[in-house]
C-alpha cells in the first residue's frame, strides 16, 4: 500500500531550474497523470520519483518512507520506458524474470509470475523469442509485464504509448487501464497527449515550466482550469479568450455584449469553449475565416472583435468563409481568468 | 541492339558508365591485392629463387624461406616478444581505456571537454617520439629492455583508440537499458555486468584487437626502447641493411598475417568507431 | 558510490597513465631540447639546422607529404563515394580496401621493395615484355626519382585506408534525403558531390587531413626499408641521432621540430576546414 508524497521538490540541471518546489501527493491505488508539454519538467519528476534523478531539494516519500536517498531498486517501484528497453540480450522470458532473478527468487516461483503476467498482457505465446523479433506493440506488452512481474508498490510510466501507432494506442489505453485497477498499484504516468490523460487519469496534474499548474480530476481539469494556461492547453482545440471590461457589480462588456461575472474592477479575459456555443440571435458578432468540417461536427475559425475564435457547431449548420454568425454562449460555462496572475476568477 | 527505340543512347551511356564503375572498382581492389600477392610468392619460394631473375608469377609452395625465418638466430624470439608485447598492451590498453569510454559516454562531468582534448591531443601527436625520453626514465626505474617497458608505451599509443572505440560503443547502448536494470533490482555493478557487457562484448573483443596491432606493428619505439628483447618489427629494422632478401620477405610476411585477420575480425566496428570520433 | 565521484574514477586510470606516459616524457624532450647540461640553449637547435643534411631532410620529408597527401586524399574519396553507391558486394570490396589499416609500414615498405627490388617483380615484367635485358637496379642513388616514386607509391599503398575508413564513416552520417531533395532541384550527381557531400563531410575531411598529415611527417620505416640513407627524412634523422650519434639532446631538438611543423599543419588544416556553428548535421 503505498501512498506517495512529493515534498518541496526542487531540480537544477545547472543554471536551469527545472522544477520549482513541486508539492504533490497521490494516494494510494491512484492512477495519477502527470500531463504537459516537453520541457515542462514532467518525466524531470517521474525520474525524481524513480530515483533516476536526484533532487536538489526536497523530499520523496513512498509508502510512509522517505525514499529519496534510496537507489531505485530499493524504492518498491517498478518504471516502464518511453523506448520500452527491452534487454535486447535476453529472451522474453527472462526480460519479464529479469527483476525476479535479481531477487534470487526460486526457479518456479519466478516462472510462475512471468507466465501469469505474460498471460495478463497476452504474450504468452511469445517468451521465447528475442526483442529484434517483437514488433513495437509486442515489445510495450513485454515491457508492462515486466513491471507488473516485481509486484511493485508504484508503477512509473514515461510516456508508454507514445511510439506507439494511432490504432494501437487507443487500444492498449484502454487495456493498460483495466491492468492496472486489477493490480492495485498506485500509478504515475507521464504524457503530452491530452486525450491519454483524460481517458485513464483518476488525477491530472496539469505542469508548466517547472510547476503543478492544477492537479484535479480530469472533468475538473476540463471544466474548471486553475489557470490561463490550463484552460489554453487542455482541449482540442482549447478554450477562447476575449477581453471583458468591466462596467461594475459584476457587469461586464465582451465584444460589445453585456455578461454577468465576477464581481472586480480589473481587466479580466472572457473564455468559453468552442463547443459551448450556438448559433443564434443574439451574442458575440463573429466573422467566419475557416470552415473545417470533421465529420462529428464543423469547427470555424472566426475573427471577434478583431481576436481569433473558434466554434464548434453542429455539422448540419452551412456557413461560408465571409459570413457573419452571432453565437450564443452557454453562460454557465463561461469562465474568467485574471490576466495579472493568470489565475481563474470565480 | 536490335530492338528500335528513340534514346537508345542513354542505355548504352549507362551500360558505359557500369562498366567503367566496376572496372574501376576491380582495378582498386587488385592495387590493394597484387602487391601482397607478391610477397605471398615471395615467402612461399625457396631462398634461391627469391634471389634469382626472373621472378615466377606463382608461388612454387616451398617453405624454404620459411624454415630459413624460423631458424635464424632471435628471430623466434624476436616474434614472441611481438605477441607478448601485443598482448599486453591489448589487455592494458582495454582495462585502462574502457572506464574512460564508459565515463564520456554515461556522464557529464566537469572537466569533460579537458579530459576530451587530452585523448585527442595524444593522437594528434607524434607519439613514438616519446620513446626518446622514456629510454632514459625506464633506465632509470629498470624497465629498460623489457617487455612491459615496451607496452607500456605502445599502450600509451592504443589508448586514445581504445577510450574512444569504447566510447562509441557504450554510447550505443541506450541508457535506459541500463537504469531498466536499475529500477529491476541491480546495483550499477550488477545492471554493467548483467546488461551493458553482454551486448559490449564482441565491440570490446574488436577495440581489443585494434590494439593489439598497433602494437604489433610499431617500429620506432620498438627499436628504441628495446635491445637485446627486440620485437619482430625492431629486429626486421634493425637488420634491413644486413640480411638476405628472404628473410626480409618471410618477415614481412609475417608481419602482414595478423593484419588480414584483424581487419576481416573489426570490419564491422572500424566505420562505426570513425563516425562516432569525428563528433 | 557518489554519483558525482565516479566518472573522475573511470578516467582516472588514462589520466594517470597518459600524464606518466605522454605527458611527462613530452616535457622531459622538451628540457632536453633546450638544455646541453647546463640551463637553457638554443645549441641543440642549431646544431641540428645547420648540419648540411638538414635542409636535405626536412625537403624531402614536406615534399613526400605534399606529394601523397593529396593524391590519398583524392583516392579515398573516389573509393568512399564508389562504396557509397554500392548495392551488391560492398563489405567484400570494404574490407579488400582497408586491409592496408593493418599493415605496418614497415611491412608496407617491405611489400614494395618485392616490387622495386633489383630482382623484384617490376624488373621481372619489364624483361617479360622485353623492355629491358638484364635487371637494372632501380633504388640507387642515382636514380632519385625512382626511389622517391617507390616511397609515395608505398605510402599511397599502405595508408589511403584510414582516410578511406574516415570518409566513409563521415558520409554514412549525412542523411539520403539531402541527396534526394538535391535530385529533386535538379542537381546532377557531380554537383551533388559538391554541394552536398563535401560541405557535410568536412568534419571528417579534417579528422582525415589532421591525421594522414601528422603520420606523413612522422615517416620512418617504409623510407628505412625501401630508400634506406638515399632518402632521409626528419624521423630517420631522429633515429640517428639517438643510436649512431647518441646525441639525445639533438634527437629532442629534432622531435620538437616534427612536433612544431606537426602542430602548424593542423592549425592550419582546422582554419582552412573550419565548419561554421550551428551547420553541422
Amino acid at each position: 500500500m503505498a501512498e506517495i508524497q512529493i515534498k518541496n521538490v526542487a531540480k537544477k540541471f545547472g543554471e536551469y531550474q527545472a522544477l520549482h518546489d513541486i508539492k504533490l501527493t497521490i494516494s494510494d491505488q491512484e492512477f495519477m497523470v502527470l500531463l504537459g508539454a516537453s520541457g515542462c519538467g514532467k518525466t524531470t519528476l517521474l525520474r525524481i520519483i524513480c530515483g533516476l534523478e536526484t533532487a536538489t531539494t526536497g523530499e520523496v516519500w513512498i509508502g510512509g518512507r522517505r525514499v529519496d536517498h534510496l537507489p531505485p531498486k530499493d524504492r518498491g517501484i517498478a518504471m516502464v520506458f518511453q523506448n520500452y528497453a527491452v534487454f535486447p540480450h535476453l529472451t522474453v522470458f527472462e526480460n519479464i524474470g529479469f527483476g525476479l532473478r535479481m531477487q534470487k527468487l526460486p526457479n518456479e516461483e519466478v516462472t510462475r509470475r512471468v507466465e501469469r503476467v505474460a498471460e495478463l498482457m497476452h504474450i504468452e505465446m511469445l517468451l521465447k523469442r528475442y526483442s529484434g523479433e517483437l514488433s513495437g506493440g509486442q515489445r510495450q506488452r513485454v515491457a508492462v509485464a515486466r513491471a507488473l512481474a516485481m509486484e511493485p508498490d508504484v508503477i512509473l510510466m514515461d510516456e508508454p504509448l507514445s511510439n506507439l501507432d494511432a490504432l494501437l494506442r487507443m487500444e492498449m489505453r484502454a487495456e493498460l487501464k483495466g491492468v492496472l485497477a486489477e493490480s492495485k498499484t498506485t500509478a504515475v504516468y507521464v504524457t503530452h497527449d491530452q486525450v491519454e490523460a483524460m481517458s485513464m487519469a483518476d488525477r491530472i496534474s496539469v505542469m508548466h515550466k517547472g510547476k503543478i499548474v492544477q492537479a484535479a480530476s480530469p472533468i475538473e481539469v476540463y471544466r474548471n482550469p486553475a489557470a490561463e494556461f490550463v484552460a489554453g492547453f487542455i482541449g482540442n482545440p482549447p478554450m477562447n479568450f476575449l477581453q471583458a471590461t468591466s462596467t461594475g457589480n459584476g457587469h461586464w462588456t465582451v465584444a460589445g455584449q453585456s455578461f454577468d461575472g465576477p464581481n472586480s474592477d480589473k481587466t479580466l479575459k472572457f473564455a468559453i469553449r468552442p463547443e459551448d456555443m450556438t448559433p443564434s440571435d443574439t451574442g458575440l458578432t463573429a466573422t467566419a475565416k475557416v470552415i473545417e468540417p470533421l465529420g462529428a461536427h464543423l469547427l470555424v475559425t472566426c475573427d471577434v472583435d478583431g481576436a481569433m475564435f473558434r466554434a464548434v457547431l453542429d455539422s448540419d449548420t452551412v456557413v461560408k468563409p465571409g459570413d457573419r454568425l452571432t453565437l450564443a454562449p452557454q453562460t454557465d460555462r463561461v469562465r474568467w481568468f485574471d490576466p495579472e496572475t493568470t489565475l481563474a476568477v470565480a | 541492339m536490335t530492338v528500335v527505340t528513340t534514346d537508345v543512347a542513354a542505355p548504352d551511356t549507362r551500360k558505359a558508365g557500369r562498366f567503367v564503375y566496376i572496372s574501376a572498382v576491380a582495378l582498386l581492389c587488385a592495387w590493394v591485392l597484387v602487391p601482397i600477392y607478391f610477397l605471398l610468392i615471395n615467402t612461399l619460394s625457396s631462398p634461391e629463387t627469391v634471389n634469382s631473375f626472373p621472378k615466377p608469377f606463382i608461388p612454387e609452395f616451398d617453405l624454404g624461406s620459411l624454415q630459413f625465418f624460423a631458424g635464424f638466430a632471435g628471430m623466434l624470439t624476436a616474434l614472441k616478444n611481438s605477441v607478448l608485447v601485443a598482448g599486453m598492451t591489448m589487455i592494458m590498453s582495454i582495462l585502462i581505456g574502457a572506464p574512460a569510454g564508459y565515463a564520456l559516454s554515461r556522464f557529464d562531468f566537469r572537466g569533460k571537454e579537458l579530459f576530451r582534448l587530452l585523448i585527442l591531443l595524444t593522437r594528434a601527436f607524434p607519439l613514438p617520439l616519446l620513446a626518446l625520453p622514456l629510454a632514459v626514465m625506464f633506465i632509470q626505474t629498470g624497465l629498460d629492455d623489457t617487455v612491459f617497458g615496451l607496452a607500456l608505451v605502445h599502450t600509451t599509443l592504443a589508448i586514445p583508440f581504445s577510450v574512444l572505440i569504447t566510447f562509441s560503443l557504450f554510447s550505443g547502448i541506450p541508457i535506459e537499458l541500463e537504469e531498466a536494470a536499475w529500477t529491476l533490482g541491480c546495483t550499477r555493478l550488477t545492471a554493467f555486468t548483467k546488461v551493458v557487457l553482454p551486448l559490449i562484448l564482441p565491440g570490446i573483443t574488436a577495440s581489443a584487437i585494434f590494439a593489439f596491432v598497433i602494437s604489433w606493428n610499431e617500429v620506432f619505439a620498438a627499436a628504441v626502447l628495446t635491445i637485446e628483447n627486440r620485437t619482430l618489427t625492431a629486429f626486421l629494422l634493425q637488420n634491413l641493411d644486413t640480411s638476405p632478401l628472404h628473410l626480409k620477405f618471410a618477415g614481412g610476411f609475417i608481419l602482414v598475417v595478423p593484419a588480414l585477420i584483424f581487419i576481416f575480425a573489426v570490419r564491422k566496428y572500424l566505420f562505426a568507431m570513425w563516425g562516432i570520433a569525428n563528433r | 558510490m557518489n554519483a558525482r565521484l565516479l566518472p573522475y574514477v573511470l578516467i582516472l586510470p588514462v589520466t594517470l597513465f597518459l600524464c606518466l606516459f605522454f605527458l611527462y616524457p613530452f616535457v622531459l624532450v622538451a628540457k632536453q631540447a633546450f638544455s646541453t647540461g647546463s640551463g637553457f640553449t638554443l645549441d641543440n637547435f642549431s646544431e641540428v639546422t645547420s648540419y648540411w643534411k638538414f635542409p636535405i631532410t626536412m625537403r624531402n620529408t614536406l615534399l613526400l607529404a605534399a606529394a601523397v597527401v593529396p593524391i590519398q586524399l583524392a583516392l579515398a574519396l573516389l573509393m568512399a563515394t564508389m562504396v557509397n553507391r554500392m548495392q551488391r558486394g560492398r563489405d567484400l570490396v570494404l574490407y579488400v580496401w582497408t586491409i592496408p589499416l593493418g599493415i605496418s609500414d614497415l611491412a608496407a615498405g617491405i611489400i614494395w621493395l618485392a616490387i622495386f627490388d633489383q630482382s623484384g617483380f617490376l624488373n621481372s615484367m619489364m624483361s617479360g615484355l622485353g623492355l629491358i635485358e638484364k635487371p637494372v637496379n632501380l633504388l640507387t642513388f642515382q636514380n632519385p626519382g625512382i626511389v622517391f616514386l617507390a616511397i609515395m607509391l608505398a605510402e599511397i599503398w599502405r595508408a589511403t585506408a584510414i582516410m578511406l575508413v574516415i570518409l566513409v564513416a563521415g558520409i554514412g552520417l549525412i542523411p539520403k534525403e539531402y541527396y534526394e531533395a538535391a535530385e529533386v532541384f535538379g542537381a546532377s550527381k557531380w554537383k551533388q558531390f559538391l554541394r552536398i557531400t563535401l560541405p557535410l563531410l568536412r568534419p571528417s575531411l579534417q579528422t582525415a587531413l589532421v591525421l594522414r598529415v601528422i603520420l606523413a611527417f612522422e615517416i620512418f620505416a617504409v623510407v628505412a626499408a625501401l630508400g634506406g640513407t638515399l632518402f632521409p627524412v626528419l624521423m630517420g634523422e631522429t633515429y640517428a641521432y639517438q643510436f649512431d650519434l647518441l646525441n639525445s639532446g639533438a634527437a629532442a631538438a629534432m622531435a620538437l621540430i616534427i612536433l612544431a611543423i606537426s602542430i602548424g599543419f593542423t592549425l592550419i588544416i582546422l582554419r582552412i576546414l573550419r565548419v561554421p556553428k550551428g551547420a553541422t548535421i
